[in-house]
């Protein structure tokens, strides 16, 4: 199994760390907390990243939670049993010793991906951690982008300087949309997340960019608990980017990030995800665990939060990134597409949950499974007696390849107001065969075909993706579902 | 309550004449109830609604005991006019009268049956419950090619000599090749505070035909909860309506597996409340074959603090391709206090199916209401008549005339 493999690699890294003993004046022990989860191994982040004590009480007070709390399982994939006190939930990140000196090194298959998926040299480069020509170096284009941001004063970081620089900010708005009193595992990433994005966009500021995780400096490996944290202040506008179509690879097995949104009166924050990560082998042995938390609050009067994402790897999928939608007028949509093939599982959908007046929601998922996979598409409209002249609207379409797999579609429907309106409609077909005949007729391979029939059943997402994004991201559907025809 | 079902259980089966093995039997089935409890809303099936809340609410405590040795008086006044129909009479969870006088009798068998120990494995409480408290259990089969001339009512009565709180009806039918029965259940209540709970159990041979229609329309403070459970052959039909707005809280359950080619099953249902009612209906279809085929209308009318649930499900086998299943659930909600929940799921692993659900609810619509009081109607006269409509359509799906008929007559509608 992939865990075994894991502490292969760490029983070596150690080893290695060891080599260097004389070399470096870095102090060993404080490269790795040691394995399990308690107090001392939370004090012990909490102490590496210097943090102040309000932020080592809100970790401690999330692992005073979490001893009451039960790993839910209710979910359609279910999972070997995880052994929280048997993994490292901190790492310095590896020296450019380690990594690989250049692309001759890497998995030729992988190679091959960034070959289709167009990704240039230097790009694949750095996504696999090898020192790149200075010129080239994104380092110092993000340095440019930061003047920018600056200029409007723009608060974009790591989660870690955010504590440090701007604690005023991030102790207001920290875990007020997903209290550490929340479930397992946002509860678990609470009490010992270690990095990740933290953005605020000052009073009638419109971002002049897409922002992105890429561009941000230090975006060394954040690990397996993440945390991100994103405020639109009044009447400001941002765009955030999350993950890139090329495929990730990582050791850790299990990643439980949690990302927080916050839009204020009049603000507008739109998040795009697209998650590749490594989706394990054609047995199904491997891969990511992507328990994702994602919540996003319209606290404010006429915000909006639009979601999107892409989802096409991880062994499990588990995720609904959620709007709570506060403030009158607000808006939330939803836009998903989920590609299970081999034996990957996905469980993920959307929460809307309708507590001012006139707010309105959409939802738009397109899930397609092929191979021996999973998928369901589970999802909640709430609205509350409080919540007058609402409206949601839902579509989840699911198209199957294959017996072998399964499509499911499990919607909450709760209405508990009587001007409010709720439209729900699913529906589950696989590509007809009167289409694929038509596109081959005309040249196009078995796999061209499907693809280019995937692409339009998914337009309706894909369109909502930045520009750059969008393009890869079509590419990345039909990749995804090689191999699952004919 | 343990203690008091215990003796409950006791009592209800000294004098019951049943032998001894059916007695142990009904006991597995009691320790497995007392085991559960009554379902809780951890139970995905049981989401929606908290049983034991409503009980206690409606009821306060329940007791068991059933007097199955003595006989009650049938009150003709109850029979459906205008229709000929044969009959079975409950009469407190007691059959008093059993009546096929216009049928052939060579063609169809009653025989007394007992539960079988395969049974004990179902995950369902109320369905132990049942199986614990009920008396014989009837068996009706229906020949070969044998059709009904008249429908078959069942009268769910209670009359206010009722000693128990709890009553458990129970029966089973087999429908042999190419019959068909046409089977209405009409609950009628005098008194009030009872908890009734229905299991039936339905065998569907090739090409017969069933049309079952459930009726609880008039008012009364009783909570009900009625589980059908349909197994169908080869080109079977099974047409299942509901017609859901008497009692103060009632669920009814229908399980239905689809085992045959070519083999279809229909739910219409119609949910109208007001005052404090909560009704739902939970609905699981198995396709299991190549070429089945399922339909689901669900429509809800609510008034104030009413509540409705639907809950339905389409479950299709990796081997059941060309499955063609469709479900949609409407509902209306009149006022600020009403509440409609749903959760339309479907269950997929064939790939070359057809399955689609909606699901929409609302207010009515103000233009509509505007249209027709511009053309004269009073305000509450177009409210009426857009419910009406919206009630219709549901009606409209039932393939009995008789029988819709007297739906009609029972709602209020005219043509």
């Amino acid at each position: 199994m992939r865990e075994d493999y894991k502490m292969d690699t760490r029983e070596k890294d150690i080893e290695k760390l060891k080599d260097y003993k004389y070399g470096f004046t870095t102090d060993i022990e404080n490269i790795k907390a040691p394995k399990g989860l308690n107090k001392d191994v939370i004090k012990f982040i909490s102490n590496i990243k210097k943090e102040p004590q309000w932020m080592l009480d809100f970790r401690l007070k999330a692992y005073e939670r979490l001893k009451l709390l039960k790993e839910p399982n209710w979910q359609k994939p279910k999972y070997p049993k995880i052994d929280y006190q048997d993994l490292y939930y901190y790492s310095a990140p590896k020296s450019m010793k380690d990594k690989p000196k250049s692309l001759d090194e890497l998995d030729p298959k992988l190679l091959e991906t960034y070959k289709k998926l167009g990704i240039p040299l230097q790009e694949q480069a750095r996504l696999n951690g090898i020192a790149v020509d200075a010129v080239f170096d994104s380092v110092s284009v993000a340095t440019t982008f930061k003047g920018e941001l600056t200029k409007h004063g723009i608060i974009f970081c790591s989660m870690s300087e955010a504590i440090q620089k701007h604690p005023e900010l991030v102790k207001k708005y920290l875990g007020t949309v997903i209290p550490v009193t929340d479930h397992f595992f946002a509860t678990l990433n609470s009490a010992v997340f270690t990095d990740g994005s933290f953005v605020y966009i000052p009073e009638g500021v419109k971002c002049p960019m897409e922002l992105s995780t890429y561009f941000r400096i230090n975006a060394s490996e954040t690990g397996q608990f993440e945390r991100t944290l994103i405020i639109a202040d009044k009447g400001s506008y941002v765009s955030y980017l999350e993950g890139c179509t090329a495929p990730m690879r990582d050791e850790n097995q299990l990643h439980a990030a949690n990302v927080e949104l916050i839009a204020l009166d009049d603000a507008e924050i739109k998040y795009s995800t697209v998650q590749n990560w490594y989706p394990g082998d054609e047995n199904g042995k491997g891969g990511i665990y992507n328990f994702v938390t994602k919540r996003g609050l319209c606290k404010g009067k006429n915000s909006k939060i639009s979601w999107t994402q892409v989802e096409t790897g991880s062994a499990i999928t588990w995720k609904y990134p959620s709007c709570i939608l506060k403030g009158d007028n607000s808006i939330g949509e939803f836009y998903s597409i989920a590609i299970t093939n081999n034996h990957q599982k996905a469980d993920t959908g959307t929460k809307m949950i309708h507590l001012g007046k006139n707010t309105k929601s959409k939802i738009i998922s397109k899930g397609i499974s092929a191979g021996f996979s999973d998928m369901t598409y589970r999802g909640l409209v709430d609205i509350n007696s409080k919540a007058k002249n609402s409206s949601n609207y839902t579509q989840c379409d699911s198209l199957l390849m294959g017996n072998k797999c399964g499509a499911h579609t499990v919607p909450y429907i709760k209405n508990k107001n009587f001007d409010s309106n709720i439209a729900h409609e699913a529906t589950t077909s696989k590509i007809s065969e009167d289409q694929l005949h038509y596109c081959q007729q005309r040249g196009l391979s078995s796999e061209e075909a499907v693809g280019l029939i995937v692409n339009g059943f998914c337009k309706e997402v894909l369109q909502q993706l930045p520009m750059e994004f969008a393009v890869e991201a079509q590419k990345l559907v039909g990749i995804s579902l090689e191999g699952s025809v004919g | 309550m343990n203690e008091q079902i215990k003796i409950d259980f006791e009592k209800t089966f000294k004098t019951s004449g049943l032998s001894e093995t059916d007695v142990n039997l009904k006991k597995k089935f009691l320790d497995k109830f007392i085991l559960n409890g009554f379902p809780n809303r951890k139970l995905e099936n049981w989401k929606f609604s908290d049983i034991n809340q409503i009980i206690h609410k409606n009821i306060g405590e329940l007791s068991f005991f059933s007097d199955y040795s003595s006989s009650n008086k049938i009150d003709t006044s109850v029979f459906i006019d205008g229709l000929e129909h044969n009959k079975i009479v409950f009469i407190n969870g007691r059959v008093e009268k059993i009546d096929f006088s216009y049928e052939d009798d060579e063609k169809i068998k009653l025989n007394e049956t007992s539960e079988t120990e395969s049974e004990i494995k179902s995950f369902n409480s109320l369905v132990d419950l049942n199986n614990a408290f009920s008396s014989k259990i009837y068996k009706i089969s229906i020949k070969k090619d044998y059709h009904l001339k008249k429908p078959l009512v069942i009268y769910n009565t209670t009359n206010n000599k009722i000693k128990s709180k709890s009553i458990n009806i129970r029966l089973k039918f087999e429908l042999d090749q190419n019959s068909s029965l046409r089977l209405i259940d009409y609950n009628n209540h005098q008194s009030e505070k009872n908890f009734i709970n229905i299991f039936y159990d339905f065998e569907l041979k090739k090409n017969s035909i069933l049309k079952n229609y459930k009726i609880d329309n008039d008012h009364n403070k009783n909570i009900g909860y009625s589980f059908n459970n349909i197994n169908q052959d080869e080109n079977s039909f099974s047409e299942n309506f509901i017609l859901s707005s008497g009692s103060s809280f009632f669920k009814n359950e229908i399980n239905c597996n689809l085992n045959g080619n070519y083999s279809s099953a229909f739910v219409n249902g119609i949910i109208s409340l007001m005052n404090d009612q909560h009704h739902e209906i939970r609905t699981s279809i198995n396709h299991l074959v190549e070429n089945t085929k399922s339909y689901q209308l669900i429509k809800s009318v609510l008034g104030k603090d009413s509540k409705a649930v639907y809950q339905g499900k389409i479950f299709v086998n990796s081997q059941a391709q060309k499955t063609d299943g469709y479900q949609l659930s409407k509902a209306i909600l009149l006022d600020e206090s009403s509440e409609f929940n749903a959760k339309p799921e479907l269950e997929i692993y064939a790939d070359d199916v057809k399955c689609s659900h909606g699901s929409a609810s609302g207010s009515l619509d103000e233009n509509s209401i505007f249209y027709l009081m511009s053309r004269g109607l009073n305000y509450r006269q177009s409210k009426e008549l857009l419910i009406n409509g919206f009630m219709l359509d549901v009606i409209d799906k039932i393939t009995d005339p008789e029988v819709k008929n007297l739906v009609k007559n029972m709602i209020g509608l005219k043509e």
